[in-house]
């Protein structure tokens, strides 16, 4: 736990005077103190290429009266800029009055230990395992052309103060381990790409040579692509396999379904609920209570501790995701999804791990039900137009299918669908549902936050793929 | 406001002093103080106010070829004693390796130049706000127009950039921009546009009303589109994202990627890569420009560049680090490009548009298709058919496909040029790309 105010000139008793005194009069806001510790050791080309440890802390206050947002951040805790920022916020919403003040409620779950990813693997075993990556793959075929991998961890300490003097603490660890590999032959280059993590320490993803597993993952993808041909470019039916594909319900659904772009009514979704959104049999969740999952969080940013959110059961529009602000203006209650990139930043309603969950078939009978179509098993990123509607995500691994089976693999193209309509043409929902490996970060109005997904395989009926060939 | 020099330069000698007593042979440290405000506005009404007021310190240290690097926002010299030395230490134990080292000192800039980067004029809230009331006023004229977003930015920034060889050097910038969305509707279905402006000084920002109707009147052309049959056909790039394909050549010609063998420009350098009517500078000397600098993220000096001549690739975007892996010294882009451009083509807007009888004219691309390894591109697409030099209908839920290498030697230039971003092209048509849609 930090101590936020040790070694400054203001105490916990007071901070919480200045909060209960700029608040009195606004519907909502808080003091949002953060002590963010990350490192990133990066083994590139042969060498350590960088290794850099970044120390960052601050604090974000923010007052809310209405749908006004006013923010003021700082690194520098201290009463005279505590004060600065309260004449700032003030001014802005002088003419205001307010009263909400909707109880946080408590919990006494935890998704994650407090335990410092960091400090708990020396620099020096890290150096030997980055080392022990390069020479595994580089000895592992003449083909490998480059090899990149790196850690990146973090700990996080937060702290909130509410006017009521209501403080909400957490502690979040966060890794993520990553091999990039370039292979080449016959003068043509593929890359692959595979990474772990989650919340919890390096080890727990790492121990008893598991690293391999991740080199001999990112080197099987470079290989399938060398072999790749041109994909195909046009509208037909795609079978995605399971687990971080799931990135398409991120994209299609997820993000028209947080509160912010429902209340402006931007989002493709806004005058749906409680309507047919998706086939039969489809159902959707945001779960932020999974143990040690990358978008797990014990409370989120507001301090509202997080929960299992129902967004589309059997294909009916059920729930959105909400933050304290939207659900007062929607007349509901924070889902905990309201989330924040750093003390920089303003709450937003943000997905956590948004998974789709199993039905019963195999994906073999979808495979062997499709006369001509695509396979795509991993993708790289994805990005969607919310008002429109529309998505896209990139294969960077994908097969042709030809009379039900599958063909040569083909190259990375990107598929673009329309997110109200593209779950209707969900035909099969697999029985396998799998978690992505603990890779996501999603990106929202400038803000990066780590994300889960999951899905069992799926048919889809009708998609366009963005190919060459004709 | 914003901190002086005398303030920053304290801190960075504060911090070279320290690492070379603790044990460093060379140090390079970047101290930094910028103050932002910002606030928007959502159907005419005030959504949100933000001021951030943030320090940096960037430092990396040396002991012979070892090295290592911290960051942090906490100015205190309590924090950053603490800090170095966790850096030192880091640094004695991370391996060696022989291309890490400072800039060349005769290659260190030597003068700074008043490149007019900064206005000193502060724009209060309360006159953000007029200007984002008419702004939105001018947005919303057109009942097809159901939601308007718009917001105006502030940023003024200082930095002191220093190593141990004895440069020291740093200037203050300043940056304004507003931008306008706009949501339109027909029938149920919902389209988005945007307009944009950004600048260093105060008056030159576009007028409030420009922004509003750009805004709302590319929201309602793109109403009602249409998806259409995959085929092969020439692609018009609009302005907007045109210079996209300057981005991409710019990742492909790093000294990171061609060193790394990860382009797929390796080995093109003195080749023909472009047609040969096109040139493209990168000019770090540009008055008031967005990306004008006068060194480079190490100190070294930076100076214009022709990249591409008469179609040939002339030169590599080279820092320290990878220029000494490629037996090259370094030309001042460790941090990348500055005020990147394509100069200007032949035809008129009006005449690229009529050199065939019909184009796919896209105004915006979505998802992160590129692929700076093997030049395969793909990419989720929106814009409008052209038949006979006019815009007929709106189109989307496309891909365009192709692949860089044949894109690049594929481009015909408009002579439109407009310096609006740090990169910039004119409109410009790729003849023959795959399009996917029905």
């Amino acid at each position: 736990m930090s101590n936020f105010f040790k070694e400054t000139d203001i105490d916990t008793s007071q901070a919480e005077a200045i909060v209960t005194e700029t608040l009195k009069n606004c519907d909502d806001g808080e003091l949002y103190l953060e002590n963010h510790k990350s490192e990133s050791i990066v083994l590139d080309d042969n060498k350590i290429k960088s290794s850099t440890y970044n120390s960052d802390q601050g604090y974000g206050f923010r007052a809310v009266t209405g749908e006004v947002v006013a923010y003021s951040h700082s690194n520098d805790i201290s009463k005279e800029s505590l004060r600065k920022s309260s004449e700032n916020l003030k001014d802005t919403l002088k003419s205001k009055k307010g009263t909400y003040n909707h109880e946080i409620p408590k919990t006494n779950s935890k998704y994650y230990e407090n335990i410092n990813p960091i400090e708990n693997k020396t620099f020096d075993s890290k150096i030997d395992l980055l080392n022990s990556v390069n020479n595994y793959l580089r000895s592992k075929s003449p083909t490998v052309n480059q090899v990149t991998a790196n850690f990146l961890g973090e700990h996080k300490s937060i702290e909130i103060i509410r006017s009521d003097n209501q403080v909400l603490k957490d502690d979040r660890p966060l890794v993520r381990f990553n091999v990039s590999v370039v292979l080449e032959k016959d003068g043509k280059k593929e890359t692959g790409v595979y990474g772990v993590g989650g919340r919890q320490s390096y080890d727990d993803y790492l121990k008893d040579g598991s690293w391999k597993d991740v080199c001999d993952e990112a080197f099987r993808i470079a290989n399938v692509n060398l072999e790749s041909k041109p994909a195909p470019a046009g509208e037909m039916k795609v079978v995605l396999g399971p687990g971080w594909p799931a990135i398409l319900i991120h994209e299609a659904i997820g993000h028209g379904l947080e509160g912010d772009f429902n209340r402006k009514k931007t989002s493709a979704f806004h005058n749906l609920m409680g309507q047919q959104v998706a086939s039969e049999g489809v159902t959707i969740v945001d779960d932020g209570t999974l143990h040690q999952r990358r978008g797990s969080l014990t409370i989120d940013d507001e301090g509202t501790p997080t929960e299992n959110t129902v967004l589309i059961e059997n294909g009916i529009l059920k729930n959105y995701m909400q933050d304290r602000l939207n659900a007062r203006l929607m007349g509901t209650k924070s889902t905990g999804s309201g989330r924040r990139e750093s003390y920089k930043h303003v709450v937003l309603p943000r997905m956590r791990n948004t998974m789709m969950l199993s039905g019963k078939y195999s994906q073999d009978e979808m495979i062997s039900s499709v006369d001509k179509g695509i396979f795509a098993v991993s993708f790289g990123g994805g990005q969607v137009d919310i008002t429109s509607g529309k998505f896209v995500f990139n294969c960077t691994e994908a097969y042709e299918i030809n009379n039900g089976k599958i063909g040569s693999p083909i190259k990375g193209a990107t598929l673009i669908g329309d997110g109200p309509s593209i779950l209707k043409e969900v035909s099969l929902v697999g029985n396998d549902m799998k978690l992505d490996p603990g890779i996501g970060t999603c990106g929202k109005a400038g803000q990066g936050v780590p994300v889960g997904v999951a899905q069992p395989s799926i048919l889809i009926n009708k998609m366009t793929v963005g190919g060459t060939k004709l | 406001m914003i901190r002086d020099q005398e303030f920053l330069k304290d801190i960075a000698s504060y911090c070279i002093e320290n690492s070379k007593k603790l044990g460093a042979t060379d140090v390079g440290v970047k101290v930094i103080h910028s103050v932002s405000e910002n606030v928007s506005f959502r159907n005419k009404k005030l959504d949100e106010s933000n001021r951030a007021d943030s320090f940096a310190v960037n430092l990396t240290t040396y002991i012979e070829k070892k090295k290592s690097s911290i960051n942090s926002s906490d100015l205190s010299k309590s924090n950053l004693e603490k800090l170095i030395e966790r850096c030192i230490d880091a640094t004695k134990i991370t391996p060696s390796d022989e291309n890490n080292s400072l800039p060349d000192k005769d290659l260190m800039s030597k003068e700074i130049r008043d490149l007019n980067l900064y206005d000193e004029t502060h724009y209060p809230n309360d006159k953000k706000i007029e200007f984002l009331k008419k702004v939105e006023e001018t947005a919303s004229t057109d009942e097809k127009i159901v939601n308007t977003e718009a917001g105006f930015t502030e940023n003024k920034n200082n930095f002191i950039l220093a190593n141990s060889n004895g440069f020291l050097g740093g200037y203050k910038t300043s940056n304004f921009s507003s931008s306008c969305v706009a949501v339109s509707r027909i029938n149920g279905a919902m389209e988005r546009d945007y307009e944009f402006g950004s600048t260093r000084f105060l008056q030159d920002m576009m007028k409030p009303e420009e922004i509003g109707k750009i805004a709302a009147n590319k929201a309602i052309k793109k109403l009602g589109p249409k998806k259409i049959k995959s085929e092969k056909i020439g692609v018009i790039f609009d302005k907007r994202i045109s210079k996209g394909i300057l981005s991409t050549l710019a990742s492909a010609i790093s000294a990171s990627a061609i060193a790394r063998g990860t382009s797929f420009l390796k080995d093109q350098i003195n080749s023909e890569v472009f047609p040969n009517s096109i040139n493209i500078i990168d000019d770090p000397k540009i008055e008031k420009g967005l990306g004008s600098q006068n060194f480079d993220s190490e100190g070294v000096e930076t100076n214009s560049l022709k990249l591409v001549e008469n179609g040939i690739l002339k030169n590599y975007l080279i820092d320290t680090y990878y220029g000494k892996k490629l037996n090259l010294k370094s030309n001042g882009r460790s941090g990348g490009t500055t005020n990147l451009y394509f100069e200007n083509g032949t035809l008129s807007f009006k005449d690229l548009l009529n050199s065939e009888k019909k184009f796919l004219y896209i105004t915006e691309t979505i998802g992160h298709g590129g692929n700076i390894i093997t030049g395969d591109y793909s990419v989720g697409a929106s814009g409008f058919m052209v038949e006979d030099g006019e815009l007929t209908y709106p189109v989307s839920e496309i891909t365009i496909a192709g692949n860089f290498k044949e894109m690049f030697k594929n481009i015909t230039l408009a002579n439109d040029l407009e310096m609006k971003y740090s990169t910039n092209a004119p409109t410009l048509l790729i003849n023959q790309m795959t399009v996917a849609g029905k």
